[in-house]
């Protein structure tokens, strides 16, 4: 689609990034080969060219993490809080002074759009530590008429959709609070958590205070197993989640979730129009789609549906899709063949479901995985695509009459981590922020997170929270 | 000739109302020379859904109430406990309580009212919070009720480990369903007599008698609630696997009777962060 704005590409140099062509797993402060000698790839969803091999966690493997992580707890969880915040200030700083190769490594592994990387997720990353790095002295103050002390031991599971930024919400906090952490990124996107491990090793932290393993599905089901961590932390889908639920609490281990969404974005007839267009797309196509709180039902008040989706269609048509590296990009690659394959299903079901695909003209890049911005009207309260997460970019749009019927078709999904409202009447935003069931609201804006900022849902999106205050509570024991 | 006492009939408390059980089951409860002092509802497992209907209908009405009403109504249940103290004292000792021991358990769940019934309207003021973002965006968070909660009541102390266990749970805004003691579930039951006839709606506080090993699988499983909790040491934790399907909020209490904190009432609650502009979109250079 490049073509139709005819703009000169404006690839981001992948020069400066330094990239092994095979990793072995950070334990104990040292590289180590994989037990089993099992490896697998790494690729450029955007290219299908291999990036690096990749070591596969076993079940030795997971033991000695767990074993170097539970020795250095002993010293790390002693030391006084103010000596423990340098430290998480020095990786910080160390990721602020690397943005630039952490943010290329970001897209070229996971295909997200190099403008994303840059100007979220690698900021934002950095931004995490610098908040968390500054409460490790602090603690006492958070939780009034309670003593606190670091947990143990944390297992921590995370996404292939925000790698280095889901990586900085499971360790800042918990190393803020006193505890070690075994992690283990997604199997898709283990590069820049790898890289987050030269960071902490640069950073000289004592060795075991974070291990990074990767591996795939089993190397997590071991992690959860495992008798050593007391702390599982895990984002991600909620099938999984339940599994990992399940785990917890027949190891007695304390837990927090972060899952999936299907958040409602709903526009009042009385909302600045063109600002709410742009949320809507910033909202559902903002990382292909990737996004756990994306705003992939769309509540329109008739008055303004034809507004809205004329609007709506006019802006699809200028987004360009492809070249993540490319920083006129919109839309990236889809992370991988299987969430393409997902996200295929889906299209194919919401029309057999009855209702109307739009899709911009245009060409997509012959390699590679790649969908363009989808919508779909005509959609009834009941279909698949308006009650499950497709974690792509789909948007399902219906529309309502009164406040009442939205509040009422918003609420109705077992999911209740996000949600969008956009009107210009303050009393109605407040009526609405309040009614929906969900942890994080936007209210004419979407898709913004803050290190201070609490994230985590209502039901089945899972709960915990992370970022804030109150994202200190998960990493703490309380005597 | 001496006048023949009148005794009580015990049921269930469902949505404001006492029905006996559907399932027509009773089971009795001794005093110490083994008469018996009382047949209570065997509650069943639809007697447990009726009560998860009552309480999602209630849920909305009672956290729509201002914290400052929920106080209230939480107080106005210490006054009319305390106008019925001796009462409970008396109702507790046919149960082998000691005097002195029935008379304090009283005092202390009238204390204990009175303690969450004044939290109703500041645990937010302390727990809440304005977050400084980068951005150009108001952000707050704050908490709201989680919704139904089902709870499982210590065995001892059967007025104190109600009153220990629904507070927290109600001054919050959620609404409740227990399950009571077993074997000394009157206290429970003459107390949900103090519930009905106070402010606090139908259907807030809902009172089961019953057999936990077989209510709790359905406690634990049942899709509209949103949070389980055990008030007490002995449930295997290992039973309650089914809360993960849908990812229900499992709360665990294990010494509830001589605990009380606000940080009870957060238990059941969820945080919820809101997001505006500060800036005029227009002028905004960045957000919406």
């Amino acid at each position: 689609m490049t073509k139709d704005w005819n703009l000169s590409a404006a690839p981001e140099s992948t020069s400066h990034v330094q990239l092994q062509q095979e990793y072995g797993l950070f334990i104990g402060g040292k590289w180590i080969k994989p037990s089993d000698g099992k490896y697998f790839e790494t690729s450029n969803p955007a290219t299908e060219k291999k990036l690096a091999s990749i070591a596969l966690a076993g079940r030795k493997d997971v033991d000695s993490a767990f074993k170097s992580a539970d020795k250095a707890f002993e010293s790390w969880s002693k030391l006084s809080g103010a000596e423990r915040g340098k430290y998480i200030f020095r990786i910080a700083r160390i990721i602020q002074e690397k943005s630039r190769e952490f943010a290329v490594i970001e897209s070229m592994d996971g295909g997200k759009p190099i403008r994303e990387s840059r100007d979220i997720d690698i900021p934002l990353a950095a931004a995490h530590f610098f908040y968390y790095a500054g409460w490790a002295d602090k603690l006492e103050y958070v939780f009034p008429g309670r003593k606190v002390r670091p947990m143990g031991v944390a297992a921590q599971i995370i996404p292939w959709n925000f790698p280095l930024l889901m990586a900085a919400w499971k360790i800042a906090p918990a190393l803020a609070c006193g505890n070690t952490v075994v992690l283990k990124p997604a199997e898709t996107t283990s590069l820049t958590a790898l890289k987050l491990a030269e960071v902490i090793d640069e950073a000289g932290l004592p060795p075991g205070v974070v291990n990074i393993i990767t591996g795939d599905g089993s190397t997590g089901a071991l992690m959860t197993a495992h008798p050593t961590p007391n702390k599982l932390a895990f984002t991600g889908s909620t099938e999984v989640g339940k599994q990992i639920y399940k785990a917890a609490i027949q190891g007695g281990k304390k837990v927090t979730l972060e899952l999936g969404g299907k958040a409602a974005n709903i526009i009042f007839d009385d909302a600045p129009i063109d600002a709410a267009v742009e949320g809507i797309i910033n909202g559902i196509y903002f990382n292909q789609g990737h996004v756990c709180c994306a705003g992939s039902r769309l509540f329109v008040q008739e008055t303004v549906y034809a507004e809205v989706l004329a609007k709506l269609k006019r802006r699809m048509d200028s987004l360009i899709v492809g070249d993540p590296m490319d920083k006129n990009t919109d839309i990236g690659a889809i992370n991988s063949k299987e969430q393409l394959k997902t996200i295929e299903h889906y299209l194919k079901l919401g029309s057999e479901e009855g209702a109307d695909i739009y899709q911009p003209a245009g060409e997509l890049p012959k390699k590679g995985y790649w969908c363009k911005p989808t919508l779909f009207t005509n959609v009834a309260q009941s279909n698949r695509i308006a009650q499950e997460e497709i974690f792509g970019p789909v948007l399902a749009i219906q529309t309502f009459r009164t406040i009442d019927e939205v509040i009422e078709k918003a609420n109705n999904t077992p999911y209740g981590l996000s949600a969008g409202v956009w009107t210009d009447k303050g009393s109605k935003v407040f009526q609405l922020t309040k009614a929906l069931k969900a942890g994080v609201v936007w209210a004419n804006t979407y898709n913004k997170f803050d290190p201070t900022s609490p994230f985590g849902g209502f039901k089945e999106s899972g709960f915990g929270r992370e970022g804030g205050m109150h994202g200190l509570e998960a990493y703490l024991a309380f005597d | 000739m001496p006048r023949l006492d009148i005794k009580k009939t015990y049921k269930l408390f469902i949505g404001g109302k006492f029905p006996r059980t559907e399932s027509g089951r009773s089971y009795p409860i001794n005093d110490e020379q083994g008469g018996v002092i009382a047949n209570l509802c065997l509650a069943s497992r639809k007697d447990f859904r009726n009560a998860v209907v009552a309480a999602r209908k209630a849920q909305s009405g009672w956290a729509g109430m201002t914290a400052y009403n929920r106080g209230q109504i939480l107080y106005r249940l210490a006054e009319m406990l305390e106008a019925r103290h001796d009462a409970f004292a008396a109702e507790m000792q046919t149960l082998g309580l000691p005097k002195k021991q029935a008379k304090k358990e009283v005092d202390t769940s009238i204390d204990r009212l009175v303690y969450y019934a004044g939290w109703c309207d500041k645990y937010s003021a302390i727990f809440s919070s304005v977050n400084p973002t980068a951005t150009a965006h108001f952000n707050f968070s704050v908490h709201e009720p989680t919704g139904v909660v089902a709870a499982i009541l210590p065995e001892e102390s059967p007025l104190l480990g109600l009153i220990s266990t629904i507070a927290p749970i109600i001054a919050g805004g959620n609404s409740v369903i227990v399950l009571a003691s077993q074997m000394k579930a009157t206290s429970a039951v003459s107390f949900a007599e103090v519930i009905q006839n106070s402010d606090v709606p139908s259907g807030v506080v809902n009172v089961l008698t019953g057999d936990g090993q077989e209510l709790l699988p359905q406690m634990a499983s049942h899709l509209d609630v949103n949070a389980l909790v055990i008030a007490r040491s002995d449930v295997e934790m290992e039973k309650l696997l089914v809360a993960s399907e849908n990812v229900k909020r499992l709360i665990h209490w294990p010494s509830i009777l001589t605990e009380q904190d606000p940080y009870k009432i957060l238990d059941a609650q969820e945080v919820k962060t809101t997001w505006h502009p500060v800036q005029e979109s227009a002028s905004s250079g960045e957000g919406y």
